[in-house]
């Protein structure tokens, strides 16, 4: 298949950028995305211009590396799937696909399609651990953890960290993401000691980060490749609630 | 000119005596410690963020170490240990079913067909009990019964139920729990992260490792970087051949250096070829993605009896299939390991009688199972697999027969260490996939994460001390001459790349490099094949210097450079691969030279001559490499051989 790409083209953070558009053909439909990228960045290479950059890793859609909107949707029109796993067959003959890199404010692009998500690994060093030393671990089966906690758990800890329920939503929220391990953490026995101070670190993280507020528009988790649930947010939100009312001004709460 | 020389066989490799049970204790006891005061004084550089790497670099920052993490993705978090989906082995005997840590020593040592160090496994296999525990107490979310414990399943034909999950993403749950105690320590401020940078240079000053050159892949800056240890956790090399199922970004090339550098590269002959993955669809791909080996349990494999059989599999009647497994191996069916089921099916294939494009592939049939248990049930235990296949392939599994074929999954080989997990370098440590040390000759499944965790949490920190106790070593900086000559030749080398200006690719020498390998150093080796192929990778080699095309400059985020210099580090490994494979006439685990198999074709280990681990010395550039055996002695495990009919 021929296809026409419109993509962001951008040197640097200082760069203002502009949609460049490329013509690609003899696209096989069993390419993935990311292929069929690598097919154009072939040709410009020997073409003498410089490739498209873009983020990716395991290419087979758990890594979180790779990310971009494609035609306006995060990752593109496949529900549940990465930019990696996304094959050529989703498009057709003679389509135009506009390309760009997931943009919010805590995501600075870097380059073309490359942004910097280190915000996320912020939020996370702000308390989305249980503090567990090495070596300080009791017996595992010490602790039994109902099943249907552990599934809930696992369902929230299946987030990629790929950042697209930042992209896909209107205020730029990474509201989606903190509840995620807030809801993994908060559903574990291991996890209650440290419940509502993780959820003030993590929240507090997240807001100085640049990220928007939450106001419940559910486009996350529908951009999502991982079907995270949008109610991890209320609990997110009932955690907050209780930890501020705890917190009260004691130190240590 | 002679393709390698002899040198001396290694001598200690630190691994105490005594009965097998005592050696770990006892060996801690024996190293030194550091006193909690003298740790802040003292830095690690930790090279890779995986399992081990990360869970090494959030251990030893929790003990009061100074750490330096660097890793080449964006962030911590996403290391290739995120992609394993099996689970992690461990000897809880939590079924009563006979486990033990006896066992699982036993069983590991046997799996790697005999060529890797009891000691070590041993050892292994006695602290894999504790990374359940660190695990659960991090909050990793491991598949629970109904009563609220954990949930294991027997895994690779293993006879005991030892393997704990969490469901099929058991790495990525795994990783993210080292990777938030990792985040930890980094908001604590013990750990200094540096995540889009790589490792080009290893800096050795007076014979011990004290730093490393690094190149921020954002700005292009180039830096060195130092430590009083450098520990290499920068996974395996199966990228060598192009295609395999690890992530693009995988490379040797941290651990390459360091081997120019005079740390032995061990068993690199040793490569796991995973037998259920999805074929090559053209020649545009990029990548091998695995299916869980699980799908063997109720898949039945087969092709054709005809040679170039294009029929609608449907339409082929049963006694016109072959399902050749079944057929060969009667007792173990579809149920071989790997390294048979693969070899198998590459036997097919090379007859004419593979499926789909390029007649490289086999069926993997569900209808009996969903025959006799029902589309629903076969839905429940497999879903999300056949849905990731739709989602590649296009054909729905539940239709028409899955077409699988083997692909490169994991490297057994890796730079030599002794029991300490140093290398030859004092002050080098390397852990993980990116040593050589415990799986031998094959890895099982279901061991990676074992060992990745096992190295970084409890072996490495422990061990790393014995050496630190004589630090805080002299201080070094950018203007020791060692430092100073490594930061030069790195730069000098990015130069050469951007310089050659030519006209092809490095994708496309990457491209032929993996078929070459492919075709002589993959599922089957033979002397001629293996010749012939340190000749063409030598040719191309010199091609690739006067032909590549890299654009750009160094001066910021360059992905061609990226993957040009890593390239470059793939062409040399490959000849010492190809000399390594020639060199071990016998068949053992991963390594199968034609010349050396039983009348029905299994693979025939020479005890006599190769019961040693090849560990070569890098001498100059073009120069032959020195061989340094390490002889294998089994006091426990008794070497036999492994029959599977």
């Amino acid at each position: 298949m021929n296809l026409t790409l419109r993509i962001w083209r951008q040197t640097g953070p200082e760069d203002k950028g502009r949609m460049v558009t490329y013509q690609v053909d003899d696209v096989s439909p069993d390419m993935s995305f990311l292929e069929m990228l690598d097919v154009l960045n072939e040709r410009l290479i020997l073409a003498g211009e410089d490739p498209v950059a873009f983020d990716h890793d395991c290419r087979e859609g758990i890594c979180g590396m790779c990310g971009m909107m494609i035609n306006g949707m995060a990752h593109g029109p496949q529900r549940g799937t990465t930019a990696c796993q996304l094959h050529m067959r989703q498009f057709k003959d003679g389509d135009t696909i506009d390309i760009e890199p997931w943009r919010a404010q805590a995501f600075p692009v870097v380059k073309d399609l490359v942004v910097n998500r280190s915000a996320f690994d912020k939020i996370i060093a702000a308390g989305g651990y249980i503090t567990a030393p090495t070596g300080s671990a009791p017996e595992a089966h010490s602790m039994p953890v109902p099943k249907s906690d552990a599934d809930a758990a696992f369902e929230a800890a299946a987030c990629i960290g790929c950042g697209a329920c930042v992209a896909a939503c209107p205020n730029g929220s990474g509201m989606l993401f903190t509840a995620a391990k807030i809801t993994q953490l908060s559903l574990m026995p291991q996890g209650q000691p440290e419940r509502y101070t993780r959820v003030i670190g993590m929240v507090d993280a997240h807001d100085e980060a640049g990220f928007g507020g939450c106001t419940n528009t559910g486009e996350c988790t529908v951009a999502c490749p991982k079907g995270i649930p949008l109610n991890t947010i209320g609990r997110l939100n009932r955690d907050f609630l209780m930890a501020t009312k705890k917190a009260a001004g004691k130190p240590g709460s | 000119m002679d393709l390698f020389t002899e040198g001396d066989p290694i001598a200690d490799t630190k691994a105490p005596d005594g009965p097998i049970e005592t050696r770990w204790e006892r060996h801690r006891f024996e190293s030194k410690l550091v006193n909690p005061a003298n740790r802040r004084k003292m830095t690690v550089i930790v090279v890779g963020t995986g399992l081990a790497g990360g869970s090494a670099a959030a251990t030893l920052a929790e003990q009061g170490y100074r750490v330096k993490s660097y890793c080449y993705q964006d962030s911590p978090r996403r290391a290739h240990s995120i992609a394993a989906q099996g689970g992690i082995n461990a000897a809880k005997n939590y079924r009563n079913d006979g486990d033990s840590v006896y066992r699982l020593f036993y069983d590991t040592v046997k799996g790697g067909d005999f060529r890797s160090r009891e000691s070590n496994v041993h050892r292994l296999a006695e602290v894999s009990v504790n990374i359940i525990d660190q695990c659960v107490a991090q909050g990793v979310p491991f598949a629970r019964e109904y009563g609220g414990l954990l949930d294991t399943r027997s895994f690779g034909g293993a006879q005991v139920q030892r393997t704990f999950y969490a469901r099929g993403q058991t790495g990525q749950q795994l990783l993210l729990g080292a990777y938030q105690a990792l985040e930890r320590q980094i908001g604590l401020g013990n750990v200094e992260m540096n995540a889009r940078h790589e490792m080009l240079e290893l800096i050795v000053v007076d014979g011990k490792a004290r730093g490393i050159v690094v190149r921020d892949l954002v700005t292009g800056e180039i830096t060195t970087e130092f430590a009083d240890a450098v520990v290499l956790a920068s996974g395996g090399y199966g990228n060598v051949f192009y295609l395999s199922t690890n992530a693009k970004g995988c490379n040797v090339t941290a651990t390459w250096r360091a081997h120019r550098k005079g740390a032995y590269f061990a068993n690199p002959c040793y490569t796991q070829i995973h037998p259920t993955c999805i074929p090559v669809s053209g020649d545009h791909q990029s990548k091998l993605t695995l299916m869980s080996e699980s799908l063997r349990n109720d898949g039945r494999v087969w092709v054709p009896k005809a040679k170039g059989d294009d029929r609608n599999p449907k339409d082929i009647p049963e006694d016109e299939r072959d399902y050749y497994l079944e057929r060969i191996y009667p007792s173990f069916g579809n149920l071989v390991p790997r390294d048979i089921a693969s070899r198998a099916a590459k036997a097919v294939c090379d007859q004419g009688r593979g499926v789909g494009p390029g007649g490289l592939g086999v069926y993997l049939d569900f209808a009996d199972a969903i025959g006799r248990l029902g589309r629903k049930a076969v839905e429940a235990k497999y879903g999300n697999l056949f849905e990731m296949y739709e989602r590649i392939t296009g054909e729905d599994p539940y239709e028409v027969p899955m077409r699988i074929y083997p692909a490169v999954h994991y490297t057994m080989g890796g730079l030599w260490v002794d029991y300490d997990l140093q290398s030859t370098i004092p002050g080098l440590f390397v852990i993980g996939e990116a040593n050589f040390s415990d799986h031998g000759a094959n890895r099982l499944g279901a061991s990676a994460l074992m060992q990745g965790l096992a190295d970084g949490y409890f072996v490495l920190p422990n061990t790393i001390a014995n050496y630190l106790a004589a630090g805080p070593f002299e201080k070094v900086d950018e203007s020791h001459p060692a430092a100073a000559e490594a930061r030069r030749d790195v730069e000098d080398r990015l130069q050469r790349l951007l310089a050659v200006n030519g006209d092809r690719t490095v994708d496309s020498f990457h491209r032929e490099l993996g078929q070459i390998m492919w075709d002589h150093c993959g599922m089957e080796r033979t002397e001629a094949g293996l010749r012939k192929a340190i000749d063409e990778i030598r040719a191309l080699r010199d091609q690739f210097w006067q032909r590549v095309r890299v654009l750009g400059d160094g001066e910021g985020l360059n992905q061609s450079l990226e993957k040009a210099g890593r390239v470059a580090d793939f062409f040399e490994l490959a000849e010492l691969m190809c000399i390594d494979a020639l060199h071990r006439e016998e068949s053992c685990g991963g390594h199968f030279r034609a010349e050396h198999q039983t009348e029905d074709g299994e693979a025939q280990r020479d005890d006599e001559h190769f019961s040693y681990v090849a560990a070569w010395e890098f001498t100059a550039t073009g120069q032959p490499s020195v061989l340094h055996k390490e002889d294998l002695q089994f006091e426990y495990v008794h070497p036999t051989q492994r029959s599977y009919k």
